[in-house]
């Protein structure tokens, strides 16, 4: 019987339970779970800032889901150290857990740049974890003012989670625009105004130079007072783990596509890893809910002796505020070309180089993008396609008979 | 000149939702949606009340009605006599119908009365007792004849067996869509009968279903050719239609296209115009020659089936067919459908197919001639009651058109000759076609024919009849009410009560 | 498993699957009730190609469904080979929308989203879509599974 020890209880843990589950119904699986929550999606906790869910509700999979699948959970533990040489990891209790197979589902953690005089306000928080988020909700109350660094997702997000809660919110951001990593300046501008017409304040182009208490002074002048402060900076992946056992890391755990990382027998998958982009052929860390799902579920098929293989990322998020949604994938390599359609209250961006669309930005009413993914994705060379009308809409009828007679007469 | 329209378009508007299906499915393009105010609108003056929409709205929030508008009241001249005047002085033209005569004239079929048993013949229990539908159209032997060695001459001249007395009667492809044509094709097929080409020509789709097919022969020769004739089970020529005796046929040039045109063997987009005599037939010796030379052409195994309309002489008429060498006469009564015919001649030409068929049963009987054919009566056979009552005056069996259209989704707009069909069967359109999908209306031709089948078995079971062929010319079966006496000697019926 | 696939050479493009569904899933028993004076969202939508021919797409049901792997709330499960959505975990992100490649999964106008469930979780019994097509142009029918 294989042992199997997941270390991390995120998404990419479940995935890859559910990836061994469906290869090998015998061994044993052991999930080292810092956290003291069953798994549930990170993106998750602005939804719960803003009542959408809860506690219960968050919960990625059903009460028994780790039962059913013959999974133990070690709550509250983190692995200290993998031992590759002895197959062994070593817990913070000093435990030592053997493996047949290893898989690193470490996730990520927020990266707080040195800021001057952080250590003198009281009132800061992450937004990461259920833990953080449920501290940040005792924290607030409909007086706060709350200053968030950080004009990314997560900071947006918990922006939006906090709106109906809070007296006010300012974002503030290095870059001069919101949403840098996943929006060019048309489209970040749109979103801006949108967050701003629904009472989200901005300070663009600079981040805060220093912190004294409840006051924070912009490196270009600018003064704050706030009540709650949300450090949402950016994330770096957890590669340490990898990296002391001697495994390959550079920003992130590198794996290739079967998950495998340069250890024999470990594996790793989700926000701590770097991997292909096929829509810019480049590797990156691309840290993105479906990836870590996809990641770990193909983990665990190949932990268990199966043959899996995720070879099509692209970077891809839906991301929406206040109703007004925003869907971009992949990626605009140099020397693209842009086609734009737009009106007051969205914008179709297609990147297209080399016959193949590489990448989009959508924003407003979102319909069917899923068949512009697929076209990254695929990598269809659009010269196959009716690329004129999908330009106008989304639409399998403009993706010629031959696909559509196999999509829609026959199982998929 | 302008008419206040004919029917008036009543939307319910609490109930329609918007969904503009009756817009989408409306050929005459009389419903659209109004973005501004965000309501459907109409131009009822398109509506020909096909009922498509009626049909269609998932809400019923539709209706048409017949326009009360009318001009001053006169019982000579009628609203449409007036209105038929105005088009006239305005077009020049002959007007044109579709399908049969709708005018008031006496229908016999509904003064006529079948018998059944009580106390002295038991009815018969169809559900208990077996009872025989099956027929066979032909020529049948006047006595037995033995060979030389005595045995039994058992050689009979070409028979169609249909297992019920029903067939679809003749509707060229042209006149109707492929897909109607499949459907009727399909539907024969299923339930061992027969339907007929008209005079279009067979499609080549169609050759398959050859067996249950009769192949027509027309004045204009459209579509035949030697694998046509022998590709049926057998073969019609059609000397004349109850809807228009005396003229030719009128395909228009619109309807004449793609495959309709390759069937015919005529170019695309050309009207095709039957003459309204054969050019080589103007005495029964002429038909002789043509059943012959039709006979000769397939070998003498398939029976010849000779059609007219029923008219003033057509029980001497169908003496001389008789003596012509068809095996089939096929008698078209004067309410017979047609995809398109000049009305004054559809309204006012023919006789009714009940007087015609009893005259002419009558004649062939008292001329000895009788088993020289079989009779099919067509011309507004409308329910398994008809079906009955004509077996009952002679015929051997029935052809149907229009309730077979209907089945298959008309709805008796009487439209026809605009080509816009919005049930996809009178028409050429192709996203009118597809409406009629023939797995749909083969299925729904088969549960008709069954359906009557059912009906057909119980009328006779309660006569205490139990096979066609005992019923046939069974005259003593039929009462006729408030009718002459001179409509009863024709009818060869008592009146009810005697 | 039986699943819904569109004869194309019937649809009439009538869009009244569209509005079939919609009725069907919106929970009321009066069709003008649920559906007069609203935006619908169905969860099956005619398309029209370049040569004018329609049919209707809904989900496929398919064997590797990259939209309940990319779910993040896990609303989204296959169960008996039927890809059913728990509404009352789905918070709204349509990513389930950015993955699908048929443009199977729609926002329902409320913010969430949703997608054909063959009828099952509503009163119809059978799909809506098929039993309202008046042509037999779309069919619940077992036609194999995927390789």
């Amino acid at each position: 019987m294989k042992k199997y020890v997941i270390i991390g209880n995120g998404v990419a843990a479940a995935g890859c339970i559910e990836g061994i589950r469906s290869v090998d119904p015998e061994g044993s699986i052991t999930v080292i779970s810092a956290e003291q929550h069953p798994v549930y999606c990170r993106p998750l906790i602005s939804y719960y800032l803003e009542q959408k869910t809860d506690l219960q509700r968050m919960h990625y999979r059903a009460e028994s889901f780790y039962a059913d699948h013959g999974a133990e959970v070690l709550y509250g533990r983190t692995a200290t150290e993998i031992n590759a040489d002895t197959k062994q990891i070593v817990l913070d209790n000093g435990d030592s857990i053997a493996y047949d197979a290893l898989c690193c589902c470490t996730g990520s953690s927020p990266f707080v740049p040195p800021m001057q005089g952080l250590d003198t306000v009281d009132n800061k928080f992450s937004f990461m974890t259920i833990d953080d988020t449920l501290a940040l909700e005792q924290a607030v109350t409909p007086e706060s003012r709350v200053l968030i660094i950080g004009a990314g997702l997560i900071g947006l997000k918990c922006a939006e989670g906090l709106h109906s809660r809070v007296k006010s919110i300012t974002v503030c951001d290095l870059a001069p625009r919101v949403l840098s990593s996943i929006l060019d300046d048309k489209c970040a501008a749109m979103m801006q105004k949108h967050l701003e017409k629904n009472g989200i304040d901005f300070i663009l182009g600079t981040s805060a130079k220093e912190f004294c208490g409840s006051h924070a002074v912009m490196q270009n002048g600018t003064e704050v007072d706030f009540d709650v402060l949300v450090l949402a900076v950016g994330v770096r992946a957890n590669t340490a783990i990898v990296k002391n056992a001697g495994g390959n890391v550079n920003r992130g755990i590198v794996v290739d596509d079967a998950c495998r990382t340069s250890l024999a027998d470990i594996y790793a998958a989700g926000d701590c890893t770097e991997y292909h982009d096929i829509s810019s052929d480049t590797v990156k860390v691309m840290a993105l809910m479906p990836n870590a799902y996809m990641q770990g579920h193909t983990a665990g098929v190949n932990m268990a002796g199966g043959e899996a293989a995720f070879d099509n990322a692209i970077p891809m998020n839906s991301i929406g505020f206040f109703g007004f949604h925003c869907h971009t994938a992949g990626s605009q390599p140099e020397g693209c070309e842009m086609y734009e359609e737009t009106d007051e209250n969205h914008i179709r961006r297609l990147f297209v180089k080399d016959d193949k669309l590489t990448g989009f930005m959508l924003l407003g009413h979102m319909h069917r993008t899923g068949i512009y993914t697929a076209l990254i994705r695929n990598q269809t060379p659009l010269s196959s396609v009716d690329f004129a009308r999908l330009k106008i809409e989304p639409q399998l009828a403009a993706m010629g008979n031959a696909y559509r007679d196999k999509v829609l007469k026959g199982a998929v | 000149m302008n008419f206040y329209p004919e029917f008036e378009v009543v939307r319910n508007d609490s109930r329609c939702i918007r969904c503009r299906v009756c817009e989408r499915q409306c050929a005459n393009e009389v419903h659209w949606f109004d973005e501004d105010g965000k309501v459907m609108l109409s131009d009822e003056s398109k509506c020909v009340n096909c009922q498509r929409c009626v049909t269609l709205c998932p809400t019923r929030a539709l209706k048409i009605v017949k326009s009360d508008c009318r001009l001053r009241e006169n019982a000579n001249y009628s609203d449409q006599t007036i209105k038929e005047i105005y088009r006239q002085a305005e077009t020049g033209g002959v007007l044109l119908s579709s399908m049969g005569n709708p005018n008031p004239l006496p229908v016999y079929w509904d003064k006529i009365l079948i018998n059944a048993s009580q106390v002295t013949n038991p009815p018969i229990d169809p559900l208990r007792e077996p009872m025989e539908t099956r027929v066979f159209l032909g020529k049948k032997p006047d006595h037995i004849t033995r060979n030389a060695d005595g045995s039994l001459d058992t050689k009979l001249a070409p028979q169609l067996s249909l297992s019920m007395p029903v067939m679809f009667s003749a509707m060229s492809y042209g006149s109707i869509s492929y897909n109607a044509h499949a459907s009727l094709a399909r539907a024969a097929t299923a339930l061992g009968i027969y339907y007929n080409t008209g005079e279009g020509g067979l499609h080549e789709d169609f050759y398959q279903y050859g067996k249950n097919t009769i192949v027509q022969v027309a004045s204009g020769r459209f579509g035949v050719h030697k694998d046509y004739l022998e590709a049926g089970a057998a073969i019609e020529i059609k000397m004349g239609q109850g809807a228009k005796p005396g003229i030719g046929g009128h395909l228009p040039g619109t309807k004449a296209v793609g495959d309709v045109s390759k069937t015919r063997m005529i170019p695309e987009g050309s009207d095709a115009i039957s003459p309204a005599p054969h050019h080589d037939i103007y005495s029964i010796e002429d038909l002789r020659q043509l059943v012959y030379s039709l006979k000769e052409a397939t070998e003498y195994r398939l029976p010849v089936i000779v059609k007219v309309a029923a008219v003033h002489n057509i029980a001497a008429i169908a003496s001389g067919i008789a003596r012509s060498g068809a095996d089939i006469i096929a008698i078209d009564g004067f309410r017979g459908g047609t995809g398109a015919a000049p009305t004054r001649i559809r309204d006012n030409v023919g006789i009714p197919i009940e007087l015609a068929l009893a005259a002419v049963d009558k004649r062939l009987r008292d001329e000895g001639i009788r088993n020289n054919v079989s009779i099919i009566c067509g011309g507004s056979v409308r329910s398994a009651a008809d079906v009955v009552k004509a077996i009952a005056l002679g015929a051997d069996a029935c052809y149907i058109a229009t309730a077979a259209c209907l089945a298959m989704g008309c709805h008796l707009c009487r439209s026809c000759h605009t080509g816009k069909c919005n049930w996809g069967i009178a028409t050429q359109r192709p996203d009118l076609v597809k409406r009629l999908n023939p797995d749909i209306g083969s299925q729904r031709l088969i549960n008709l024919m069954d359906a009557w089948r059912h009906e057909i078995k119980e009328l006779m079971g309660g006569m205490g009849i139990n096979s066609i062929e005992a019923l046939r010319g069974n005259r003593l079966m039929l009462r006729g009410v408030g009718l002459t006496e001179k409509e009863l000697e024709i009818l060869g019926i008592s009146h009810a009560g005697e | 498993m039986k699943r819904i696939y569109v004869k194309e050479e019937w649809c009439l493009g009538c869009h009244l699957c569209e509005y079939n569904c919609a009725f069907a899933n919106s929970g009321m028993t009066d069709m003008v009730k649920a559906l007069r004076g609203k935006t619908i969202y169905p969860r099956i939508q005619v398309e029209q190609d370049e040569n004018g021919i329609t049919y209707a797409v809904s989900c496929r049901h398919c064997k590797d469904p990259i939209c309940v792997k990319s779910c993040i709330a896990g609303a989204l499960s296959k169960k008996d080979g039927v890809i059913e959505i728990d509404h009352s975990k789905c918070v709204g992100c349509l990513t389930c929308v950015l993955v699908c490649p048929y443009g199977a999964v729609i926002e329902d106008g409320s913010g969430v989203a949703q997608k054909c469930e063959l009828c099952m979780k509503n009163n119809c019994g059978a799909p809506a879509c098929v039993k309202g097509c008046p042509n037999g142009a779309i069919v619940y029918e077992d036609r194999g599974e995927a390789e």
